[in-house]
């Protein structure tokens, strides 16, 4: 019985997540963020960070591995089903709703007013998420460098997220 | 119902399946082999058909691959080509975190896992940095016109999720509103 209401409260978390996250994975990031971390305390911090990583070192889309990842976590196989088909339910019926008539759609004045107001919220979002998880976990000179170290590896294209992780985890077990 | 004859859902299925198995770095990094796969190889969509359909994906809320999956699905084989390829997209993720997730619980805790989950942790936080600076920058390009409500929304956002604390679900119902309201009501600072 505790297991269903997870798996319910899963499987809608994960939809709400999926219907508001405009501009894909890293737009959940805030969103699973408030709901996993802050409201209902699933997981720690460090956890959560750990599954974007995992989920960023894996094949496929990254809001997919993270919502399989997070709901495993919390429920186990059904948990990891039920985040999963969560995640996916908005953007099907959407989508399947849209396709007919999406000329319309995407050239509708109301959807481009719509979507120009959510964009620069989200990457906002982000930020702030940014700043929230940066606090505990740059606690010392060895994580500010290896976070700034990635920043700059990224910025500057010399290399991409898969190899920075891979780099960083070689830093950890040189420095820690 | 059909123009003409699409490819059958099982080779949709294999298609997305062998995508979403070999694709590392996410959605970005995946459309451009959906692409490759489904313009050039199997020549279901023309290039321009292919475009219009990453524009559409990116309007629309989700994971990008799933949501260029569902599309293309449905425009080669109706509804069960879209859930042909939407399942194909998914699977390999399914089944690749359940089974690194069975492992890492079990590891978890090994004083080297330990260690490396030291270093990639504040690497994580650089990583969604950057991805903050590449998503803002695509914005600012997007928007020739407008950048004022662009910077007002997005200074808005962040002190009331930052300093305020509100629900980023709120937010970003509030900023859909905003956007509706601006086109209607346009002041200042529009010009090209």
């Amino acid at each position: 019985m505790i297991l269903l209401t997870r798996l319910c409260d899963l499987f809608l978390s994960f939809s709400r997540i999926g219907l508001t996250a405009f501009g894909g994975g890293y737009a959940m990031i805030p969103l699973l963020r408030t709901e996993f971390i802050v409201a209902r305390q699933w997981l720690t911090l460090g956890e959560f960070l750990d599954i974007i990583a995992i989920a960023e070192m894996t094949p496929g889309p990254v809001a997919i591995n993270a919502a399989t990842y997070i709901g495993y976590k919390v429920a186990g196989v059904p948990g990891a089903a039920a985040a999963t088909l969560g995640v996916i339910t908005p953007s099907v019926v959407l989508i399947l709703i849209i396709a007919g008539l999406f000329q319309h759609y995407r050239s509708s004045p109301l959807v481009r007013a719509v979507i120009s107001g959510i964009r620069p919220a989200v990457i906002a979002l982000i930020f702030s998420a940014v700043l929230v998880m940066g606090r505990p976990v740059l606690v010392d000179f060895r994580a500010f460098f290896i976070s700034l170290a990635a920043f700059l590896l990224l910025i500057t294209g010399k290399m991409r997220p898969l190899p920075v992780i891979g780099l960083s985890a070689l830093l950890g077990l040189l420095l820690y | 119902m059909k123009k003409r004859p699409g490819p059958p859902p099982g080779k949709i299925f294999l298609t997305f399946l062998k995508i979403g198995a070999f694709t590392f770095g996410g959605g970005y990094a995946m459309l451009p082999l959906i692409r490759e796969t489904v313009v050039e190889r199997e020549k279901w969509l023309s290039d321009e058909g292919f475009l219009d359909i990453i524009s559409l994906t990116q309007s629309v809320p989700g994971a990008l691959a799933v949501n260029a999956a569902v599309f293309i699905g449905r425009q080669l084989a109706g509804i069960p080509g879209a859930l042909a390829a939407t399942t194909g997209a998914v699977l390999p993720s399914f089944l690749i975190i359940l089974f690194v997730a069975a492992l890492f619980t079990r590891f978890s805790q090994h004083p080297l896992i330990i260690k490396v989950f030291m270093g990639i942790r504040p690497a994580v936080v650089g990583l969604i940095a950057y991805a903050v600076l590449l998503l803002g920058r695509k914005v600012i390009r997007a928007r020739a016109r407008g950048n004022g409500f662009t910077v007002a929304v997005a200074g808005a956002a962040f002190l009331l999720v930052y300093r305020f604390g509100l629900n980023p679900f709120l937010v970003i119902i509030a900023a859909a509103g905003a956007g509706l309201l601006y086109s209607f009501f346009p002041v200042g600072g529009d010009d090209p």
